[in-house]
Parts: structure tokens; C-alpha cells; sequence
């Protein structure tokens, strides 16, 4: 990090002020634990997308491929989804992007708990310690969902990747509670609840449920420990437990996880789509309200996880009919995305092009969740290839895309540096055609009959010779998908040497933290005394000599 | 109201129809899911469409341009924001209602059905049959509606016939069951949809749909295997039958448990460092109570058979092991197996 700094300005970059590792180590400063997030979850990415690539190069043809049993296979599955899901996404957006911007965008010193915010970075380290740990004594066998009484029965070091998970939910409620109090308290004069940059509503959104939530998932992960190692019985029925509560209990806080997920990428494609359309958002507070609205209906879905777990059918109907309920604000928003673009000025650089893709295939990924919802079809489809399509079309298709639209969009601030332009966009569009490769199939076999977490699909080729091209057209695709987050990174890392010196304000943006130079001065600068509407594109003119934005009175 | 709900059902019918456009071919005449499943792919496709169409339109036609500026335009509509809730609201309402009404009839089992007794256990499924026959396959009579109540022996599993359209978690420790009426005979897959350990892709079985009459014959000619078969051949075919073939290989390779290859009247290494004879009565308490002594080396993963296996199987069995063993047995059993014990519960 010993780059850049030439600028005439006297206040030195957040990256080298204060100098040394030492400083690095124990800043209090957002900036760079956002910073040290980023590096941190990009390492977890790298390690769950290698995980992704084993699965799915295993599928590629019926019978054993390139690992030599169905042990060795659910461990890979197992390991992709918990690394993907607890290391990767969830504390992706928030805990990196979130940390870095949401300071800047209130013009506020820091967060409200530095020190906390630290821990959280320290805490999400050990999680992944633990991780590491039991990826050396062979993995855990028991998928993501860590559903009893197998997880109580298997022979795995279980306990110790649930003391991960366990670790890892403490850093997501440190950072949930540090963004929901900067944001109550630490608004800018003249900043009111209606004035705030809509990632930040979707920033609140999200650590609402990070902080009501993620207590469940610990205390049901520490409940499934302790009877794995004292025996007492809760969940496994041999000991007088009960199976089904583990379900309630994971998905009470799996399912309000997926918004922690899926918020802040609707909240940087908000963001992102303003700025490139340059224009004012449309329907600003059904935006506002339908994250909030998300982040609480979203508390009362869980049990769509378990229609044919045995739960009656009377709670099935309730739990279906709030489920179509949780789909309507995000349908809201998209809606008032595309009312933003209408008659805008639409530039389709790299965040752009990523926020696209992201309606696109969050697009596929909600509407597919109405065959979800739906009772009678969820019968036929759960448990099978056509869920693993699904989410990975929200998930991946919606929080990866919303990481990568933030991570193009805010490089620039945080590095200092400018990327090749037409080269992130290759990257957009080598992911887009590779991630439908990937999963497209996936609908239509899981359909016809190919469950989840199937080592070998040999005996169900008598019925469905078709399979095994469906899965070499996904394992294809899976390889393009990465190949294209590999340029992503190769994009990215090149523009530390190549790339030259980023503007302050290089996409035109209202927002407070493209108003201080790029990257930010150790102090962040204050905000304005009349902090004014920040979708208002008028006052920014592209200026050639700076080649970036500045603002004309 | 509730008519215009239903004629929407209609929707999804020249799909269902149509064998095989995008669902698997059904072998029942009344798909209700189908239908529900082609309605929502049709209402899906027609809003991405539109979400995907006016985005694309508006790249194409909004694009930056030198010298063209973006356009002011209202940045709030309380009417428009209406509609593009309200006729969301509409159709996940209806999508609701449907599903809702397919869901509840494929739930509430008509009266007469047909039970069979379903137990799952790692890695396999055995279906229980009125007279006291236990396979590995599922048969069922065509154009009657059967019930399956299910229980697991060990972990969760689910039962899942494509075909069918029916899917229901198996539990330990509790009862579910589903019901349905095939009614083209055929053979169709049935397999395990959740997780549940090292073999779960290999956890498959047949649904055989037979006419009343072959179901019959079938059925009858079935339960007889062990008094027409020598107990070696017998026990072979139970050794496939109860699953014993997914953790026990004839071959000599390890599986999940100890291979059967040449161990009967060996001395066999337990966990607890103690060394057993493999006997009859072993072999027996290994079916039986297969906790009581843990081969060293191995995961105590094995359920017992208490209850699914009479003793007439187990002798089969033991028969079908002795016949693995090349060289004749060195020690005869110590004493035969006493019916009155108690222990195997037969019939
Ligand atoms: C889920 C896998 C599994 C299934 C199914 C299973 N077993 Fe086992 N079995 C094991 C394991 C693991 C062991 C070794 C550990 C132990 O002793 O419990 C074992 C041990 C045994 C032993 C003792 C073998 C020795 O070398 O000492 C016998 C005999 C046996 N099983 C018979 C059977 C029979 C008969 C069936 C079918 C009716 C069956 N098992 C089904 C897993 C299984
Ligand atoms: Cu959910
Ligand atoms: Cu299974």
C-alpha cells in the first residue's frame, strides 16, 4: 500500500496516514477496516468460488468425475455454501463497502464504535481461523444448513464450524449495531431521515436484521454444540429432541439473512442507477420504506423453508401467503429503477453495467421464488437443483452483482485510482454469460427431477438421458463465471500500478463521500453546513483537465 | 370472483398437456401442480419480459449521447406507484390462491385409500406391504389412491416421486404421510431429496404402478421368497433389499461398515480393543443391536433392524454371510437362535 500521493493538497491519503503496519493493525479509522474487510472477504470468495468450481466440475458427467466418493463430494458442497454464506456474502457489502462509505456519505468522523468496528474485523478473522481449522481436519458433511439430527450423528468436527459460525454472527451484529446508531445519531445538521442516500436506508435495513436475527442462528448453533458434545436431547429424537425445531429455529434466521444479503445491493444499484442515468431518484421514499418493509416482513417467512418438512398445512398457508407479501416491495423498487432510467442520460461504465445484471438476474431469481412460494409447486421443486438455481440467481445474480456494481463504483474512491474502463465491462459481460450457463440449467433439470446435493446422477439418466448435457452446459458456464470474477480482480489489482490517479468525483455523484479528494484524507472532512438533495445531478459538470466531475455553482 | 379465479387456472392447461415441455411426464391424469407450475412460468416470463424489455429499451433509446442531457421529469407519482403495486398484489394473490387450492387436495387423502408403511433409514427405503412383505421397490395398484405413512430409522430423509408430483420429509421419531393415484402403469423413480449423508445419491427405488391384478400376483409371489428360496439365495436378496448393500460390499472393499467377504468365523477387532468371533449370535446382535459392539474402525452409523427383519431373515442372512466365507466355518454356532428370546420381533 505505498502508493500514490503526489498530489500537490496538503492532507495525506487514509492509506498512509498514519504509516506503518502497527497503524494498520490497530486503526480505529473505517476507512481501513473497510479496506482490510474487502481484502479479507476477497480471499473467502476466492476459496468458496474454488469450492464452487470442484462441485460443479464433479457434476460435469454422471458417476465419479474427479472426486471418488459422495464423502468426499458433501464436504465440497458443504464447505462452498457455509464459506459463500457466512464468510462471503453476508458480511460482504455491509461490513466492506458499508464500512467504508457510510461515514463518509453523513460527513461523520467515524462510525459511532470504532473500537467495536475493529473487533468485528478481528472477530470475522477468528471465524475464519475455525474455518480453516476444520477445513484441515477434513471438512464438515453436513451442508450449510447444519439440519439435525445428521448434524448431531456425523462423525465431522461439527462443533468447531459452528464455533465459527458463532464467531462470525458476532461480527455481523458488532457492525449492525455500529451502523444503527451512527445513523441515528450521527446524521449531519440539515441531513433528516428523508435526505439520507438510500444505501444508507437500505444500510439500516440490513443491520436491523443483522442485529435481531443473527442471536437465533448463535443460540441455535450453541444449543446443536451442546448436544452434540454433552447429549442432551433438543433436536435429535433419539435423545427426546425434535428435529423440526432445529428447522424453525435456522430459518427464523436463515431466511431474514437472505435480506441481509440482498439489501445492500439493492441499495448500491439504487445509488448507481441515479448517478449513471443522471438522474433524480424516482419514488424516493417507496424506496426508503420498502427496505424497511423487506427487513420485516422478511422476519416472518421462514416456514416457506419447510412446507414438506411435516409442518401442518394451515401454517404452510400463512407461511406462503407472507412470502408473496415479502415479494411486492422489491418488485416496488424495481419498478422505480426503471422509472429513474426513463428519459435519462444512460453511460454504462462498469458499476452500471453490473447494476443491470442485477435486475436482470435478480429479476429471474424473484420471479422464480413465486414457484417457491406457491404451495402446491413447492411440493414438486423443493430440495431440488431448481433451489439451488434460485438462489444462486439471488444471491449470485443479486448480491454478487451489487458487490461488484459497489466494488467498480466506490475502487476509485478507496484506492485512488482509476481501472480500464472497457476492460470492466468485458468483466461484466464474460459474468452475465457465464452465470446463465451456470444455473439456467439448473431450473429446467431440476424440474425433471434432479434433487440438491447429488454426488452421482448415473441411476437417473435411464429417465433423463437429457442431463448430462444440461450439466457440462452449467459446468461450462461455471468456469466462464469465474473466469470473469478473475478479471474482475486482474482489473481491479491493475489499476494500482497502471491506472491513473482517480478524480475526486470521477461518475458525477451527489453523495457527501465523492465531494473529499480520492482516497479521503485520514480525518474525513466535515459535512457541508446545507447538505442538499443528494440526487441532484445539475451542478456537476465533466471537467477534461480534471477528467472527472466538479461541481459549478 | 372465485370463478374468474378459477378460469385463470386454465391458463397453465395446454402446457400440462403437452408431456414433457418442461415438467417430467406425470403419471397421473389430474397434474394439478402442472397446471399451477405453467400458469406461474407463463405470468414469469410475461414480467420479465417486461422488466427486462423496457430496461433494454430505455439503454437503447436513453443512451448518453455528446450534447443530449437527461431530461427532467417527475421524480414522484402516488398513482403510478399504486399501480405498480396493486397489479403485483393481484397476481401473487391469485398465484397464491391457486397454489393454495392444488396444495389442499393433494394434502387431504379421499377416504379408502390404500396404506402402505414407509421406513427410511441410511441409504435405503422400504416399503411395507398389508401382509407383513417388505421391499425395496414401491408397487402400487393403478387408479387407486394410496397412502404412504413414513417414518426414519435414523436421520431425515424425503421421499420425492417426480413423477408424481409428491414430496414429504421422512422424520425419526414421527409419522408423515402423502397420498396419490397413478394411474398409468409404468416404472417410475422415486428418490431421497434431503441430505442425508455419504450416500444419498444412491438412495433410490422404483415405483412399479401395476394393474389391481399383476399388483396382486405380484404381491403374493413376493412375501413367499424365503420359503421357496435356499436361506443363502434368500438372504442375498434381503442383503439387497434391506440396505445392508449400501454399507456393505460382498467384495472385500470397506464401505460405510465392514465388508462381508470371508469374515464369518473370523476374528473381528472391536473399538473397545476387545476381539469377537464372528458367530451366528454376533451377526444376530449386529442386525439387532448393532450399537452393542463397535468394529474398530468404524462409525457407529449403523440403525438397528429391530422390527423390520424377522427372524427368518436373520437366519437368511446369516446364511447368505456364512456362504461368503470360502473355507467352512471354524467353530459350529454355540447354540441356535431360540424364538422365545424376544429380541427379533417376526410375525
Ligand atoms: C448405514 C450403513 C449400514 C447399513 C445400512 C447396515 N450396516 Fe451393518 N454395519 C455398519 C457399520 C458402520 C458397521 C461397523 C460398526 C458397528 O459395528 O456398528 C456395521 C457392522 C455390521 C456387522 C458386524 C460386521 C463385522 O465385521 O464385525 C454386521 C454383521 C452387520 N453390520 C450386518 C448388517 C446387515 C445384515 C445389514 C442389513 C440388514 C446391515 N448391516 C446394514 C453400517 C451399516
Ligand atoms: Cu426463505
Ligand atoms: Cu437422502
Amino acid at each position: 500500500m505505498d502508493m500514490m500521493v503526489s498530489s500537490p493538497t496538503p492532507p495525506k491519503s487514509y492509506l498512509v496516514d498514519p504509516p506503518g503496519l502497527r497503524s494498520w493493525l490497530l486503526t480505529r479509522d473505517h476507512k481501513r477496516i473497510g479496506l482490510m474487510f474487502l481484502a479479507v472477504i476477497s480471499a473467502s470468495l476466492a476459496l468458496g468460488a474454488t469450492f464452487a468450481l470442484l462441485i460443479r466440475t464433479e457434476l460435469t458427467f454422471p458417476g465419479p468425475t474427479i472426486v471418488s466418493t459422495g464423502h468426499i463430494y458433501n464436504r465440497l458442497f458443504t464447505l462452498h455454501g457455509t464459506i459463500m454464506i457466512f464468510l462471503f456474502i453476508i458480511p460482504s457489502m455491509p461490513a466492506s463497502l458499508g464500512n467504508f462509505v457510510l461515514p463518509l456519505m453523513l460527513g461523520a468522523k467515524d462510525v459511532a464504535f470504532p473500537r467495536l468496528n475493529l473487533a468485528s474485523l478481528y472477530l470475522y478473522v477468528g471465524g475464519l481461523i475455525f474455518f480453516l481449522l476444520v477445513l484441515v481436519l477434513g471438512g464438515v458433511d453436513t451442508g450449510w444448513t447444519f439440519y439435525a439430527p445428521y448434524s448431531t450423528s456425523t462423525a465431522a468436527p461439527v462443533v468447531l464450524a459452528v464455533v465459527g459460525v458463532f464467531i462470525l454472527g458476532f461480527s455481523s451484529i458488532f457492525t449492525g449495531i455500529n451502523f444503527l446508531v451512527t445513523i441515528h445519531t450521527m446524521r449531519p445538521p440539515g441531513m433528516g431521515w428523508f435526505r439520507m442516500p438510500l444505501f444508507l436506508w437500505a444500510l439500516y435495513g440490513t443491520a436491523i436484521i443483522q442485529v435481531l436475527a443473527t442471536p437465533i442462528l448463535a443460540i441455535t448453533l450453541l444449543l446443536l454444540a451442546v448436544e452434540r458434545t454433552v447429549g442432551i436431547g433438543i433436536f435429535d429424537p433419539a435423545l427426546g429432541g425434535d428435529p423440526i425445531l432445529f428447522q424453525h429455529f435456522f430459518w427464523f434466521y436463515s431466511h431474514p439473512a437472505v435480506y441481509i444479503m440482498i439489501l445492500p445491493a439493492m441499495g448500491i444499484v439504487t445509488e448507481v442507477i441515479c448517478v449513471f442515468s443522471r438522474k433524480h431518484i424516482f419514488g424516493y421514499k417507496f424506496i426508503a420504506y420498502s427496505s424497511l418493509a423487506i427487513a420485516l416482513i422478511g422476519f416472518l417467512v421462514w416456514g416457506h423453508h419447510m412446507f414438506v418438512s411435516g409442518q401442518s398445512p394451515l401454517v404452510g398457508m400463512i407461511f406462503s401467503a407472507l412470502t408473496f407479501a415479502v415479494a411486492i416491495p422489491s418488485a416496488i423498487k424495481v419498478f422505480n429503477w426503471l422509472a429513474t432510467m426513463y428519459k435519462g442520460s444512460i453511460g454504462l461504465a462498469p458499476p452500471m453495467c453490473f447494476s443491470l445484471m442485477f435486475i436482470a438476474l435478480f429479476g429471474i431469481g424473484g420471479l422464480t421464488g413465486l414457484f417457491l412460494g406457491s404451495l402446491v409447486t413447492n411440493v414438486h421443486v423443493h430440495d431440488t437443483a431448481f433451489v439451488v438455481a434460485h438462489f444462486h440467481y439471488t444471491m449470485a445474480g443479486g448480491a454478487l452483482m451489487g458487490f461488484l456494481a459497489g466494488l467498480y463504483y466506490w475502487w476509485p474512491k478507496m484506492t485512488g485510482r482509476m481501472y480500464n474502463l472497457a476492460q470492466g465491462q468485458i468483466s461484466a459481460v464474460l459474468i452475465f454469460v457465464g452465470f446463465n450457463f451456470t444455473y439456467f440449467p439448473q431450473f429446467i433439470v431440476g424440474s425433471r427431477g434432479m434433487p440438491r446435493r447429488y454426488f452421482d446422477y448415473t441411476r437417473l439418466l435411464d429417465t433423463h438421458p437429457e442431463f448430462t448435457f444440461y450439466q457440462i452446459l452449467s459446468t461450462a458456464g461455471g468456469f466462464l463465471f469465474v473466469g470473469g470474477l478473475v478479471m474482475v480482480a486482474f482489473v481491479l489489482l491493475r489499476s494500482l500500478f497502471v491506472g491513473r490517479k482517480a478524480p475526486a468525483n470521477p461518475w458525477g455523484a451527489a453523495t457527501l463521500e465523492w465531494q473529499c479528494s480520492s482516497p479521503p484524507p485520514h480525518e474525513n472532512p466535515p459535512a457541508p453546513a446545507n447538505v442538499g438533495d443528494c440526487y441532484v445531478f445539475d451542478d456537476f459538470c465533466f471537467d477534461e483537465s480534471a477528467q472527472g466531475y466538479v461541481k459549478v455553482p | 370472483m372465485f370463478a374468474a379465479l378459477d378460469s385463470i387456472w386454465h391458463v397453465g392447461l395446454p402446457f400440462a398437456q403437452t408431456d414433457g415441455f418442461w415438467l417430467p411426464g406425470a403419471a397421473t391424469t389430474d397434474p394439478a401442480m402442472d397446471r399451477v407450475f405453467y400458469l406461474i412460468l407463463v405470468i414469469c416470463s410475461l414480467l420479465f419480459l417486461l422488466v427486462v424489455g423496457l430496461m433494454t429499451f430505455f439503454l437503447v433509446r436513453y443512451r448518453r449521447l455528446p450534447g443530449r442531457k437527461a431530461e427532467k421529469t417527475a421524480t414522484q407519482n402516488i398513482l403510478l406507484e399504486a399501480t405498480w403495486t396493486v397489479i403485483p398484489v393481484v397476481i401473487v394473490g391469485v398465484i397464491f390462491y391457486q397454489g393454495f387450492v392444488a396444495y389442499m387436495r393433494m394434502q387431504t387423502a379421499p377416504p379408502g385409500c390404500y396404506d402402505l408403511r414407509v421406513s427410511a433409514r441410511q441409504w435405503a427405503w422400504q416399503f411395507i406391504y398389508p401382509n407383513g412383505h417388505i421391499d425395496d421397490n414401491l408397487h402400487v395398484p393403478a387408479g387407486e389412491p394410496v397412502r404412504l405413512t413414513m417414518t426414519s430409522e435414523d436421520v431425515i430423509h424425503g421421499l420425492w416421486i417426480p413423477a408424481l408430483r409428491v414430496k414429504m420429509d421422512v422424520v425419526p421419531g414421527r409419522y408423515t404421510s402423502v397420498w396419490f393415484r397413478a394411474d398409468k402403469p409404468g416404472a417410475y423413480d422415486l428418490l431421497c431429496t434431503e441430505y442425508c449423508g455419504d450416500e444419498h445419491s444412491s438412495m433410490l427405488a422404483t415405483v412399479e404402478v401395476q394393474t389391481r391384478e399383476d399388483y396382486d400376483a405380484w404381491l403374493k409371489d413376493a412375501a413367499n421368497y424365503l420359503k421357496t428360496l435356499p436361506p443363502a439365495e434368500a438372504g442375498k436378496l434381503l442383503y439387497k433389499r434391506r440396505g445392508c448393500a449400501q454399507c456393505h460390499s460382498t467384495d472385500g472393499t470397506a464401505g460405510t461398515g465392514p465388508s462381508f467377504l470371508g469374515i464369518f468365523g473370523k476374528s473381528q477387532k472391536m473399538a473397545d480393543g476387545r476381539s469377537v468371533i464372528i458367530d451366528d449370535n454376533y451377526i444376530r446382535e449386529s442386525i439387532l443391536e448393532p450399537q452393542a459392539k463397535i468394529v474398530a474402525g468404524y462409525q457407529p452409523v449403523m440403525s438397528t433392524y429391530k422390527g423390520l427383519v424377522s427372524d427368518d431373515d436373520i437366519t437368511a442372512l446369516i446364511e447368505f454371510i456364512k456362504s461368503l466365507s470360502k473355507k467352512s466355518p471354524l467353530r459350529a454356532p454355540t447354540h441356535s437362535v431360540d424364538r422365545g428370546e424376544g429380541q427379533g420381533v417376526g410375525k
